[in-house]
């Protein structure tokens, strides 16, 4: 189980410091999705990387199965089970897909076993193991790759920032088979920051983010009515003037 | 028996020159083809075959001509040169004529231990005459190690005659522990002629690298890519001057990239010149730190930023 008490985060701006999250508390217990959403800039991507330990908390605690890793670094965290695919991939000059796959995996994959996770996401794996992870593929291209390394990785708790970034249409109807796939397993908890409908429709619980603060956090089937959804959009959430108010009831738990 | 079988043996050498010659010219007990392994001054053991004959030179100079016959398909030569004894200097110069229409792999390397407190030095002059329609495929590592004070300095030349529609490429690696070099390298190019050019080094402590390479493409059709990848630690110091001159209708392609790290510092010059209207060349350079995206997301994957140093680092020389 994932758990956060009171974390906060600030970061130094022009005019002083400026406060990115404030007081977030919550629970994710194993087994569930959780999608975050809300406006940008609210402070989602912030909140995921302060998981991972990309970032660290100006206060508040962060637990993972009971132990707090507030403290821990990025390599201790992936150590413990929590794993990352970020909106903005890395580009490696020099790092065949393969290889990424293989660290990610913590083993040596033959084709067969790379092509299994590749095209979860749409890539062929005859096509794509031996080339490089660098700027001669696509960012959709990038984007996928990311996304397979996390499937490779495996880890009890998966943080997909914007999965559906730069992704084409035909690969994210893959993508969000994939995701549906994961939440048979009950061993394994996700959280996926979003704003895709079809997404949201995935989650267990469904988290909104605007300024900084949990302004609803509810099983899906309660929050996802209240997001008053452009449809002309083609299921894009709405922008923030549209968010609902404040549901602290699950985030107080 | 057959030539295949023929063709290997067993090669009796010590700890240390095992390693080394591991490391430099991927030799481990036995060598597939002709050969011809120095050490400390001398040859110790030479091998040729039906298609390839290794003689020492006519001239009386130090080194060895490698001459590969016309039509040889698939057949590779190792020259490793190791270097164990310390204060050995040494200038070496070997001559490749390569048939026309032949297809080789040449497997070169030069490796220096040093316990000692004086300089060991080799410096390999490569000559090759590659004859119309050939194929070569070279691989050239440098590697120092020992725990003396004595620098450890390799300086090659390589000189490279493209006839007619041949094809070379050449892959040059210095992996480490090699104080100082001064790497020249000059190749001139006929008709349809094509060269690949790699060249991968490393330096730390307090080395120095210096690397000029001259292509000069004098064919109609001719072609040529030189790619020099380098990472810079600690106090190090390197230097890059490619120069691609276009003296026909041809294509050239220079592309330096560096990863400077520590308090090293890296110089790259790339340089074109047109001799004429229809020459197409194109260069770009690069040098930077390791870009702190790549560490982390290594480390979201469970690496130590030790960890993911090294595996960017090698990937980005492999």
């Amino acid at each position: 189980m994932l758990e956060l008490k009171n974390v906060s985060f600030s970061a130094a701006g022009a005019e002083g410091n400026v406060e990115i999250l404030d007081d977030i508390s919550f629970a994710l217990p194993t087994g569930k999705i959780l999608v975050i959403t809300g406006p940008n800039g609210g402070g989602k991507s912030t909140l995921a990387r302060l998981i991972m330990g990309i970032e660290a908390p100006t206060a508040g605690q962060i637990f993972w199965n009971g132990e707090d890793i507030t403290h821990l670094g990025i390599p201790q965290r992936a150590q413990r089970g929590i794993g990352y695919a970020f909106q903005q991939p890395a580009k490696f000059k020099g790092i065949k897909i393969r290889r990424l796959l293989e660290l990610a995996g913590g083993h040596e994959m033959s084709e067969m076993e790379c092509c299994a996770y590749l095209s979860k996401v749409g890539l062929c794996a005859q096509d794509y193991i031996d080339r490089d992870a660098d700027a001669s593929l696509s960012g959709g291209e990038l984007k996928r790759v990311e996304i397979a390394t996390l499937l490779a990785r495996k880890p009890q708790l998966s943080i997909y920032d914007e999965p559906e970034a730069g992704i084409d249409l035909w690969s994210f109807s893959m993508l969000v088979e994939t995701f549906r796939t994961l939440r048979q397993d009950a061993d394994q908890s996700i959280v996926i920051i979003s704003h895709q409908e079809r997404i949201l429709q995935l989650a267990d619980d469904i988290m909104v983010i605007a300024g900084g603060k949990i302004t609803q956090y509810a099983p899906r089937e309660q929050v996802l009515p209240r997001l008053k959804v452009d449809e002309a959009e083609d299921g894009v959430c709405p922008a923030p003037a549209a968010w609902r108010p404040v549901d602290t009831a699950l985030a107080a738990k | 028996m057959d030539e295949k079988k023929a063709a290997t043996q067993s090669i009796d050498v010590e700890a240390i020159q095992k390693r080394l010659l591991k490391t430099v010219a991927d030799i481990e007990g036995k060598v597939e083809g002709a050969f011809n392994i120095r050490r400390d001054g001398g040859t110790v053991e030479r091998f040729s075959t039906k298609n390839i004959e290794i003689r020492a030179r006519a001239d009386g100079l130090p080194g060895i001509d490698v001459i590969v016959a016309p039509g040889t398909k698939n057949e590779s030569v190792h020259i490793p040169v190791i270097l164990t004894e310390a204060g050995l200097n040494e200038k070496v110069y070997n001559d490749f004529i390569i048939g026309a229409g032949a297809d080789v792999t040449i497997i070169a390397g030069c490796a220096i231990h040093n316990c000692g407190c004086d300089q060991s030095e080799h410096d390999g002059v490569h000559t090759f005459n590659i004859g119309k329609g050939a194929k070569v495929r070279y691989s050239e590592k440098h590697y120092g190690e020992g725990e003396g004070t004595g620098a450890r300095v390799l300086n090659p030349t390589t000189v490279v005659h493209m006839e007619a529609d041949s094809f070379c490429e050449m892959e040059m690696t210095q992996i480490e522990g090699v104080s100082s070099t001064i790497r020249d390298t000059v190749a001139h190019l006929g008709p349809n002629a094509r060269l690949s050019v790699i060249e991968k080094l490393l330096t730390h402590d307090e080395q120095t690298a210096v690397s000029d390479i001259d292509i000069h493409l004098d064919g109609d059709g001719a072609s040529a890519r030189i790619i020099s990848r380098s990472v810079a630690k600690d106090n190090s110091k390197q230097e890059f001057k490619p120069v691609a001159i276009g003296n026909a209708a041809c294509r050239a392609h220079i592309q330096c990239d560096s990863i400077i790290m520590d308090a090293s510092s890296v110089r790259s010059i790339p340089a074109i010149e047109a001799n004429h209207p229809a020459a197409e060349i194109v260069h770009e350079a690069a040098i930077g730190r390791i870009n702190s995206d790549q560490l982390v997301k290594l480390e979201t994957l469970g690496l130590s930023e030790e960890e993911a140093e090294q595996v960017i680092i090698g990937a980005f020389l492999e």
